[in-house]
């Protein structure tokens, strides 16, 4: 079956006073109908700039696409004029921003924001869009909205504004909806309601998800497959389970020793050692060979090729060579192996 | 917010008794006297002069006299003329004073905003250097330098516009320009800042997110959101302009208030002289309260902040 959405060997670069920054090393993705899939990473691994490169919405005459293809219902987006590219956001392909206190115009109302999307793709009068945006607030679950469609930002709190943006997103029905680090900027319980607002939404309209977060939490709720990146590339992809329960990759288990978890019995937050490589100069070998406890000689010079653990599980190390040694992964990077 | 307008409203008519004060008695200080320089007078004519005017009385009260009357909103006669009242003086240099101001504002505000937004959109261009040159100059340089450079130029040399007076459209052009170059500098300035800003803030990548053309999102969310501090500098700017003014209309001989101003210090003529810094006073303290209750009203977040936590 054909994917919906799919990168191929997609580099990115930033031209900066100091040089050219590499912010994505080859990544290769897919993305079924329907499907939600999490890109999980540290700062600076890549994450929001590849999400920025399918959007085409990387900063002007410092961020390019230097290779690779993005491949959306055939059509290739890293070749697109902007014309088309603006045919495509928010009809086809719709973002969520990390922080919904500056996400949203300061001086619009937010019916305003929610109607100039449809106004651009579907052609509708000002009140069907209007009647449109009322519904839209009321699926993501706002209260009064037909007076509160009149209302401007800040009469609303953080939460309420994300559900805005959410209900923005999705206004044009998109096949394919990019959620940056959606619930980063919001307290605990309102993050809960979000991502179950999102599920939600996801099975009433079947928007294929892109979710990006550092979370591990925020994956194991929305997630079923989960790509993990390092230093501009993909180390490891698999479903959640995979991830999660057999993890292979030794970052995959630095960022699952590193969640918190209420029934350890150390008091003390593990930390993978050590800072993300520069991507100005990257290293010849694994990105990770410099943090990694078990790197061995060949990780500095020679990237680990993917290899294939299941049919949807892979992961790029030198360790799943059959020359490598045998190596368990640490204890605290076993999810529920401590209970 | 009533009680606040009150409240602004008494302490004007405060300050405006505080400028009468300093005004009256600074001008008793000037040297000469409004009928001393013309010599065709007899003493006792000089005399029935300063009766008719009340100027034989003690300065004390002259000052009393003068508040009564100003009291009733009269500001008194002209030595200048007979029979002529500082009120009607005011009323026709009104036309050629706010005209002018009024087009220099004008066309400042919108050559400031086509220059800043070019800078902003052009960013570390050329365009934006040579509009940040030019804005530093308009800054830095008065306008009246500006109105003699113009009337030398433009006027004499090339003789394409008329030098001075006030008798037509192509009169108003010099006079207009040189008192709009301030304003064009600070509202390119100020408009360039707030576009750059703008521009980097999550909304716009939002907004684009939706696929809104480019110009679309600059003219809607961008240029309308920078346009915020422009207004607030509006007041600030109109009160420079009633100030530049005052050299300008002398320069042109423009007959509006400025001129009236500067001729009646030179003629110690005690009624203009007052009567025109009060009105003057009076437009700057209107135009600040004006701005101040502005603030709240363009910026919905200012609006409710006060009611809010």
């Amino acid at each position: 079956m054909e994917k919906l959405l799919e990168l191929d060997n997609l580099h990115v670069s930033f031209q900066t006073y100091g040089g050219e920054v590499k912010a994505v090393r080859g990544v290769s993705l897919s993305l079924d109908k329907g499907e939600s899939l999490a890109i999980v990473g540290e700062s600076g691994s890549g994450k929001s700039v590849t999400s920025k490169a399918v959007m085409r919405l990387l900063p002007n005459k410092i961020g390019s696409i230097k290779e690779g293809a993005i491949r959306f219902q055939g059509k290739d987006l890293a070749k697109a004029s902007e014309r088309e590219m603006e045919k495509i956001r928010g009809a086809e392909i719709s973002m969520i921003f990390q922080d919904p206190m500056t996400s949203l115009n300061p001086t619009m109302t937010i019916g305003k924001q929610i109607m100039e999307g449809l106004r651009k793709h579907q052609n509708m009068s000002k009140s069907e869009a209007k009647e449109r945006s009322i519904n839209l607030l009321k699926l993501v679950g706002i209260p009064n909205p037909e007076l509160r469609v009149d209302e401007y930002p800040h009469q609303f709190s953080g939460g309420m504004r994300q559900r805005v943006v959410i209900a923005i997103a999705l206004a044009c029905n998109p096949k394919v909806l990019i959620a940056d680090e959606p619930t980063t900027a919001l307290d605990v319980t309102i993050q809960a309601q979000i991502l179950d607002l999102m599920r939600d939404l996801q099975d009433k309209t079947g928007t294929a998800i892109i979710l990006i977060t550092h979370d591990l939490g925020v994956v194991a709720n929305l997630a079923q497959r989960v790509a993990v990146m390092y230093g501009g590339m993909i180390v490891e992809t698999g479903t959640v389970d995979e991830i999660f329960y057999k993890p292979k990759h030794p970052y995959t288990w630095g960022l699952l020793a590193s969640m918190p978890k209420l029934n350890a019995d150390s008091k003390e937050l593990l930390a993978i050692p050590g800072t993300p490589p520069d991507l100005m100069n990257p290293p010849k070998g694994c990105p990770f060979a410099a943090r990694c406890p078990y790197a061995m000689e060949v990780c500095l010079d020679h990237m680990p090729e993917a290899t294939n653990v299941s049919s949807s599980h892979k992961a790029a190390c030198w360790l799943l060579d059959e020359r490598a040694p045998k190596v368990e992964p640490p204890e605290a990077a076993v999810v529920g192996g401590a209970r | 917010m009533l009680r606040y307008i009150t409240k602004r409203v008494f302490a004007m008519f405060l300050t405006l008794l505080i400028i009468a004060t300093i005004t009256f008695f600074l001008m008793k200080l000037l040297p000469g006297s409004p009928f001393n320089n013309q010599e065709k007078l007899t003493e006792s004519q000089r005399y029935a002069l300063n009766e008719k005017y009340g100027l034989n009385d003690p300065v004390p009260v002259q000052y009393i006299n003068y508040l009564g009357k100003l009291a009733q909103g009269d500001l008194g006669y002209t030595f200048q003329f007979d029979g002529r009242t500082v009120n009607s003086m005011i009323a026709n240099g009104m036309g050629p004073s706010a005209t002018v101001g009024f087009e220099a504002l004008l066309f400042g505000t919108l050559v400031g905003l086509i220059l800043g937004i070019a800078a902003a959109l052009k960013h570390n261009s050329f365009i934006d250097y040579g509009a940040m040159v030019m804005a530093v100059f308009g800054i830095a340089i008065p306008s009246f330098v500006f109105a003699g450079l113009l009337q030398y130029y433009v006027g004499v040399k090339l003789g394409w516009l008329p030098v001075a007076f006030w008798n037509g459209p192509e009169y108003h052009i010099m006079p207009a320009f040189s008192l709009s170059v301030g304003v064009i500098a600070t509202v390119a300035r100020f408009m360039r800042t707030e576009m750059l800003e703008i521009l980097g803030t999550d909304y716009i990548l939002m907004a684009r997110s939706k696929g809104i053309s480019k110009q679309a999102v600059i003219i809607k969310h961008c240029v309308r959101n920078s346009m915020i501090p422009i207004i607030t500098i509006l007041g600030p700017m109109a009160i420079g302009l009633i100030t530049g003014s005052l050299v300008i209309e002398n320069i042109f001989a423009i007959p509006g208030i400025g001129e009236q101003f500067v001729k009646s210090i030179n003629l110690n003529d005690y009624p203009v002289i007052m009567g025109t810094t009060l009105f003057y006073s009076f437009l700057i303290i209107v135009i600040i309260l004006v701005v101040d209750i502005l603030y709240g009203i363009i910026d919905p977040r200012i609006r409710v902040a006060g009611g809010k936590s």
